[in-house]
């Protein structure tokens, strides 16, 4: 079994005591490529937050091997498109991992981006104001400043929101290729084909983790019904999880893939997913 | 050519108190331009307004404990200033509250104070002292004290370009590769205040915000790249001031509002004329290409 890159470990993450991952342990290994799949609220940018450390977690942790580069594509990017910038400008600020602050960037570098520029189908967009960019070509050159990171684990939050077709299937290509190279990569997606058809394995979360493992069998039938039952909303009236105590307390209660039970249609500690709100005691 | 010598260059030479002008104002557009350019590509121009109102109560302060010293009026504008960039920094960071609101908030607050503060014992004289400056009367103090946040100002930008423009362009991605997402936001407020404190000597409190923001606002309409909009910001800075000191002299205009009125003028030139103007980017194309 590959080393780990990613453990979680009985992680809840969320807003106001209000969680929007509940309880979610497990290990993404080293050089493995994960869908991660759900409704809408369930969690999934919410996690990806909470690998990058942008979010602390209320209960339990998340540990990135240490050392491990990560590039994190968000969904909702902040990137200022007004921004007096070049396509190049972009693309060039994945080299700050390596570059930092205040390092020159070389020809080398120059080369690199020019070289990711070709690798996404924007060779020769160097010159080009980020304004003038069709929503496609934006997020061709945002894979191409992920490939600049050259990162270790690469985190992609909808990448293929109002992507067409033909752009997809260069995205993908990409995705595999970082696969290839022995990359750790989790992509949150939405098309269960597509799941299926170029994702290995699959994390299907519901606030609560519903199943992990090799993706046809994580997206089986009953997984995917038990997910859609999943209630979105808050509920202001929710009893508080009592799961706390007993947790921190060292139940065994690996909800990891590692242990590939729910491929094997185990649902560990039974977790009643199906309840509106996922707050229930440990299994 | 002797006329034009007598009207372009000759007030510069002639008059010591025209030079320290010239000086300051020179000082200032090379700090506080490019610097008005961040605050404009971060949508942040009215809050270099309010800024320099915020300023006012330690400017007062400092004012009425001291008189018309440069030193104390430096540090009570820097240390409001502070307060303020910190306070509505501080609340939007923690709570719900955008930072316009709570930068209008606190703003507002210490626009009240400073003008309670100055009514409490000055005459309108000094209101108009610490509100429009006197570009004309810099004395060594005042001049060391532009210089000092010129070099402090350029330094760091130089220092930290790269993160601003990251900060600017997708504050994000910052912040998932480098600490310095927040602090260099905090950095910048700093640079801000240093540049209005510097300038309210000169231009006064309101008016030190139209060095700034107008020459930023002016540059915008001519290039694409951040780099180019400095310069020309500076650019159009060291033009203003020197058409703004000679406004001043030949028309006997007070010299802080003649400096932005010149700004001004180079704004709606810019706005007109330049490639991403209105003529340039609004006139009817009667062709088109196929791709």
């Amino acid at each position: 079994m590959a080393a780990p890159c990613i453990t979680f470990s009985d992680l809840t993450l969320g807003y106001n005591s209000h969680p929007a991952v509940h309880h979610l342990s497990g290990v993404v290994r080293k050089g493995s490529l994960t869908a991660v799949v759900g409704a809408n609220g369930s969690g999934k940018s919410t996690l990806m937050k909470g690998v990058v450390g942008m979010l602390k977690p209320m209960v339990g942790s998340v540990t990135v091997t240490p050392g491990t580069r990560v590039a994190y594509l968000p969904q909702q990017s902040e990137l200022d498109r007004t921004f007096p910038a070049r396509v190049v400008d972009l693309v060039s600020l994945g080299l700050w991992p390596k570059r930092g602050l205040l390092g020159r960037h070389t020809a080398q570098d120059r080369a690199a981006v020019s070289e990711a520029l070709m690798a996404v189908g924007l060779e020769g967009f160097e010159q080009r104001p980020i304004d003038t960019l069709s929503g496609g070509q934006l997020q061709r050159a945002l894979f191409a400043r992920v490939l600049v990171q050259d990162a270790e684990l690469i985190l992609l939050d909808e990448p293929f929101n109002a992507i067409d077709a033909r752009t997809m299937t260069d995205l993908i290509a990409l995705i595999k290729r970082w696969h290839g190279e022995n990359r750790t990569v989790m992509v949150v997606v939405h098309d269960l084909d597509l799941v299926r058809t170029h994702f290995p394995e699959a994390l299907l979360l519901a606030r609560a983790p519903i199943a992990w493992g090799e993706a046809k069998s994580a997206l089986a039938a009953e997984n995917l019904l038990r997910a859609r039952q999943f209630h979105e909303a808050w509920d202001e009236t929710a009893p508080w999880c009592a799961s706390h105590d007993e947790h921190d307390h060292g139940h065994g209660h690996g909800h990891g893939h590692d242990h590939h039970a729910h491929g094997d249609g185990h649902h560990h500690h039974a977790h009643e997913s199906a309840e509106p709100v996922a707050r229930k005691g440990a299994a | 050519m002797e006329a034009l010598h007598e009207f372009l260059i000759a007030p510069f030479t002639e008059f010591a108190f025209m030079q320290r002008g010239l000086l300051g104002a020179v000082l200032l557009s090379l700090s506080a331009c490019p610097i008005g350019v961040f605050l404009m590509l971060r949508r942040m121009s009215l809050t270099g307004d309010a800024m320099a109102h915020a300023i006012l109560p330690g400017a007062a302060a400092g004012f009425l404990l001291y008189g018309l010293q440069i030193v104390p009026m430096t540090i009570g504008g820097l240390l409001a200033g502070a307060i303020v960039a910190l306070g509505a920094g501080a609340v939007s960071r923690l709570t719900v509250q955008k930072e316009d609101a709570s930068m209008a908030a606190f703003y507002l607050i210490s626009l009240a104070l400073g003008v309670t503060m100055v009514s409490l014992r000055g005459s309108s004289v000094d209101l108009m002292h610490v509100l429009f400056g006197t570009v004309l009367a810099l004395n060594n103090d005042a001049l060391s004290l532009i210089g000092i946040v010129a070099v402090v100002t350029l330094a760091s930008l130089g220092l930290f370009w790269r993160a601003l423009v990251a900060e600017c362009l997708d504050p994000l991605f910052l912040r998932s590769v480098s600490k310095l997402g927040s602090p260099v936001h905090f950095i910048f407020l700093g640079l801000v205040v240093l540049n209005l404190v510097a300038g309210f000597q000169a231009l006064g409190t309101l008016l030190s915000v139209g060095l700034m923001v107008l020459p930023a606002a002016a540059a915008r309409f001519w290039t694409q790249r951040v780099e180019t909009m400095a310069m020309l910001a500076v650019g159009f800075g060291l033009v203003s001031s020197v058409s703004g000191l000679l406004l001043s002299y030949h028309a006997a205009l007070p010299s802080g509002p003649a400096i932005i009125l010149s700004t001004g003028c180079l704004y709606f030139v810019s706005v007109l004329f330049g490639p991403r103007g209105l003529l340039a980017t609004r006139r009817p194309r009667p062709a088109h290409r196929i791709a």
